[in-house]
This record gives C-alpha cells, structure tokens and sequence, in this order.
C-alpha cells in the first residue's frame, strides 16, 4: 500500500517537475515569475487532444506537434506581453502575466467549452507488477518520457554552448550581453523550452486522469510553482527534486489525511517554505542590499 | 467652485438617476447597483494593492467570506441584517488580518501566488464543507434587510442602501490614506527600509491594509448575500478577483476615483459588450495586458493622486 502510493506519487511529482521547470527557467533570467505559465500547461494539453482528435494523429506525433505549438505561444507571449515590460516595476509584468492567463482560460473556454474533455488513447487498463507494486502502463509512459525530457536538458544546459550562454544569461543579464549573447534569443528560447515541457505535462496529466479542461492550469500551476520554490526558484535540478518530493508529500498526505484538502497540503508547503527557508532546498540564499 | 459644482451635481445625479433608470429599465438598476458593489470591492482592494504595494490576488475570498458569514448568520442565528453586515465586515476583516500575519513577509511576486491560492482554497472550502455551505447547491433564502418595520425589497431600495455603504466606504478609507497613516503606506510601498529607518513598521501598516481591505470586501459581500438572497461558490472564483484587480489598475493604484471609475468601466463594458459576450474575458486580459503596456498608471492615475494628496501645493498642468 505505502509503496504502492509512493509509486502514484512519482508520477504525479515527475509530472510537477516538467511544469515547474518553466517557471524556474524563467525567474531565473528574467525574476519574474509567469504567472501564465499554468495556462500554457492548459493548452499544451488541449492541443494535444486537438490533433488527436481532429487528424487522428497518433499519440507520439501528437506529443510532438503540441510541444512544438505551445513553444510557439510561450515565444509570443514573452515577445508581446512581457518583452515591453522589461523596465517596468516588478509588479508589472506580473499583472500584464495575468491578464495573459485570463486571456488564455477564456479563449481555451470559447473554442472548446467549459466541460471536462475525456483524452481518449490506445492505452489500455494493462498493468505489470513488480513485487508489491503495480504500474499502469500510462504510468509507465510518463515516468519514462518525464526522466528522458528532464535527462535532456540536463544535458542540454550543462553540455552545449546554447545551454551555457544561457546559463551566463540566468547569472547576470547585462554581464552576458556583454560578452556578445543575445539575450533576447536567450529568453525566447527559455520560454519556448519552458512552454513545450509544460506542453508534454499538459498531455500526461490528461492522459493520466483521463479529463482536461479550462481551469485545470490553476491548482497545476500553483503546484508547481510550489515544488519550484520547494528545490529553489531559478534552480533547474531543484525544480525536478521540488516535484518529485511535493507529488510524494501531496499523494502520501491525501491517502492518509485527507483526499479533498489535497491542495491545501501543496498550499500549506508552499507558505512554510516561503517563510522558512524562501531559497528554497538547493537555491542559493539571495541577498538583498539596500 | 468649480468642485462643489461637480460635487452638488453629482449628488443630485447619485439621488434622481435610479429613479428615472427605473422607469426606463429594471434591469438598469440591477447594473447600478452592480457598480456600487464592485467599487466598494475595488476601493477596498485599493488600499492593500495601490497604497500598502502589496499585489493581493484573492480578494474575492474576503468578499465570499463575507457573503457567506452574513448568510449564515442570518439564515442560523437569524440576525438583523444591521447587525450581520458589520459582523460579516468583521469576520472577514479578521480573515484579513489572518492571512495577512505570515505572508507580510513576502515579496510582491510569491505575496501572489499565496494570495491567489488562498483565494482558491477558500473557494475549495465553500464548496467542499457541505455540512455548513450546502457545497454548491448554494444557500438560498437569505432575508432582506427591514427598518422598523420597512422592508428592502425593490431595487431602488436597495440602490439607496449600497449608495450609502459607497459612500462610507469611499469617505472611511478617503480619511484613513489621507492621513498619516496613508502617507506611512506610501512609504512602506516605496520603500521599506527607508520606512525602518524613520520609524514606521513596515509589518503593522501592511497588516493594516490587509485587514480594512478584507473589512469593506466582507462588507460588500453582505449586501450582496442580502441583495441577491442567495450566495454559492460560483461568484468568489479566481476570475472575480481578476476582475477587482483588473478594475484596480484600470482606474489606477492608489486612486480613490480611479477605483470607482475602474468598476463602472468593467461593470458596463460587459453589458455594452453583450452581443460579444462571449469574448469579454478574452477582452479583459487583453485590456490588462496592454494597459500594462500602454499605461500603467490606469486612467486616473499618478499624477491625479498627487495634486489630490498635496492639496493646493502644486498645480499640474491646467487641466
């Protein structure tokens, strides 16, 4: 039983760390956090079931395809909605984030309404066992796609000279333009990561739960958000140890406490985080100088 | 003179206006009043956004939280509608103060994101405490406020009687950011280690904000339970406080008309708009998005504040 729910709970904080490393990609250049970024993960799903649906894509395919789309609006929103707002006060870009996140729940609302959408695919009710535990094959799926996409950028950031140039933009914007990045491209191209990896959760989480609709980027959103600032905000393997622990704490925590108060676990975490240690596990301690 | 003009005609315009929209439309009144409701909404969230700096995302909790305390007070311990509505003010006004004590210490971006959840938390409560709220199935019934044996029933009755609670929002919380007080937020907005260093603490004025701004919304939410005679989690969702907030800064942080102006905007557009319908929120994003762009400081920002704050000092322009 407890395996059994530690095993759910992976695939759901697996899930959590693809979405969280969006945000965590961006607070890192830009400190701002995208408050948008839920929705995206909202539309990366619809998407998916979109070309599924309409041109009987297979679902690999369909993966792809919506990936690819949904970095496609993360680059127009950062470009549009957040790129005139660079000099602004702080708190700008985030209202203009959130005007964004309306803006994308209500066209989500007109195209495809406001009802839960079932995602439909190949995958049956197989299941293997391994001991005591027992893994669906969508689980299967989605553990194994999660650690490869996460596996990627690791390798992509650490061991590529795109993936450092943008490492040098997270550590300091102007210092990096000096030595000749483009920044601008940088950004775009954390965005448009951050986007598509929100994309292929999005799927997952339809997939996993067999439902997508309108509002599902909120709780998904602030989850994730959660087990960013969780590992460390701006941190890329803080956001991955932050979802794997806040999917283990919020599936342990609603099997044993309480299934409907699920996320007020996630809630609660995320202020005793904030309070106590707001860097966060991995992040480093940021100092304010007056 | 020129103002006591403006004002003379605005009273009078307040006082005749229901009445001839009335003859015209019912349902003109209903909108009306609608404004009234959401500028004491946005007045409220004003002070915590505008003047205090702190970027709240869940003020439809306070104003849900005050709905529903006034119904069930009304509805379990059949109280007085004058008694419920300074009751519910209270509790959510406490809410305010709650929430506020540990997140105070964040910074604007993660003060959002834990507002924004706590507003949909207290939604999840709403719905998922069946025992008391009847989940969402909603609470009907909620009796109209009487006077001596005067009942509130028709729409004009009412409009008088959000007309009066505008009014003492807008003149309460006019004198509290006129004051010292206002001009402490001020500088805790701007900068609070400047504010430490002259004696004011930062914390005791940002739990202060937090909590008139959670007293007016609870307030507001009161009439609206009495007003409508039935509440269900449906009108405290994450959009509504998008919409406040919206109306906020359309009108302009830290601005008084501004707020007023910003709810008659975002309560007639919509109406306006009907034949669009389906777009309005897609237009609402897209009117906060480029406000930020185009004009941050809302229609009737910055510069209004200034020539409103300093009295007679210093003119700007000769507007």
């Amino acid at each position: 039983m407890f395996l059994q729910q530690l095993t759910n709970g992976l695939t759901i904080g697996v899930i959590y760390a693809l979405i969280a490393l969006g945000y965590t990609m961006v607070y890192g250049i830009l400190k701002i956090v995208n408050f948008a970024h839920g929705d995206i993960f909202m539309i990366g799903s619809f998407l998916g079931l979109f070309f599924m649906q309409e041109f009987q894509l297979p679902l690999y395919l369909a993966f792809i395809l919506s990936a690819a789309v949904t970095a496609g609006i993360g680059m127009l929103i950062e470009r549009f909605a957040y790129r005139p707002l660079r000099l602004a006060d702080r708190i700008v870009p985030l209202i203009s984030a959130l005007g964004v996140s309306t803006l994308l729940v209500s066209l989500a609302q007109k195209l495809w309404g406001t009802e839960m959408h079932p995602f439909p695919t190949a995958f049956g009710s197989r299941t293997y066992t391994f001991g005591s535990i027992t893994f669906s094959e969508i689980q299967i799926l989605i553990l194994l796609l999660s650690i490869l996409l996460m596996l990627g950028l690791h390798l992509f950031v650490t061991r590529t000279k795109t993936g450092t140039a943008m490492r040098a933009t997270s550590m300091s914007l102007t210092n990096a333009a000096l030595m000749g990045i483009n920044t601008n491209r940088m950004i775009s191209l954390a965005f448009a990561i951050g986007s598509s990896l929100a994309a292929c959760a999005g799927m997952m989480v339809g997939i996993y739960y067999n439902a997508v609709y309108p509002t599902m980027g909120y709780m998904a959103g602030i989850n994730a958000f959660t087990a960013a600032v969780l590992g460390g905000i701006g941190n890329i393997p803080g956001a991955m140890l932050g979802g794997v622990l806040l999917g283990l704490v919020e599936t342990l925590g609603g099997a044993y406490i309480s299934t409907q108060y699920k996320s007020v676990i996630s809630f609660s975490i995320l202020i005793i985080v904030l309070l106590i240690r707001p860097s966060g596990i991995l992040g480093s301690k940021e100092i304010n100088k007056v | 003179m020129i103002k006591k003009t403006a004002i003379a005609a605005a009273t009078v315009l307040a006082i005749v206006l229901p009445i001839v929209l009335q003859l015209v439309n019912d349902y003109l009144l209903h909108v009306v009043i609608m404004i009234g409701i959401f500028s004491i909404l946005s007045l409220s969230l004003n002070v915590i956004i505008g003047y205090a700096g702190q970027f709240a995302l869940g003020h439809a909790a306070f104003y849900g939280i005050g709905a529903y305390a006034a119904a069930l007070l009304m509805l379990h311990f059949h109280l007085s509608f004058w008694i419920a509505l300074p009751a519910s003010a209270a509790i959510a006004g406490l809410f305010g103060f709650l929430l506020g004590s540990p997140v105070i210490r964040l910074r604007g971006d993660y003060l959002g994101i834990v507002t924004l959840g706590f507003g949909e938390i207290v939604r999840l409560i709403f719905v998922g405490w069946v025992d008391l709220t009847r989940g969402p199935m909603g609470l009907p019934g909620i009796p109209a406020p009487s006077l001596f044996g005067f009942v509130f029933s028709d729409k004009l009755e009412f409009y008088y009687l959000i007309l009066l609670l505008l009014l003492i929002t807008y003149v309460v919380i006019h004198r509290l950011v006129h004051s010292g007080v206002g001009l402490s937020l001020l500088t805790v907005r701007e900068d609070e280690t400047l504010a430490q260093s002259v004696g004011i603490r930062p914390n005791y004025y940002k739990l202060l904000a937090f909590t008139v701004g959670g007293f007016f919304a609870g307030a507001a939410g009161a009439f609206w339970a009495t007003y409508i005679s039935y509440v269900s989690p449906d009108a405290f969702r994450y959009l509504d406080s998008v919409n406040i907030l919206a109306m906020v800064i359309l009108g302009g942080a830290a601005s008084l008309p501004g707020s007023v102006l910003g709810a008659i905007i975002l309560v007639v557009a919509p109406e306006i708009l009907r034949y669009v319908s389906d777009y309005r929120m897609i237009l609402l994003g897209l009117a906060i998005v480029l406000m930020m762009i185009f004009k941050p400081s809302g229609f009737w920002g910055e510069q209004y504040r200034k020539r409103n704050f300093y009295g007679n000092v210093k003119k700007v322009g000769n507007k």
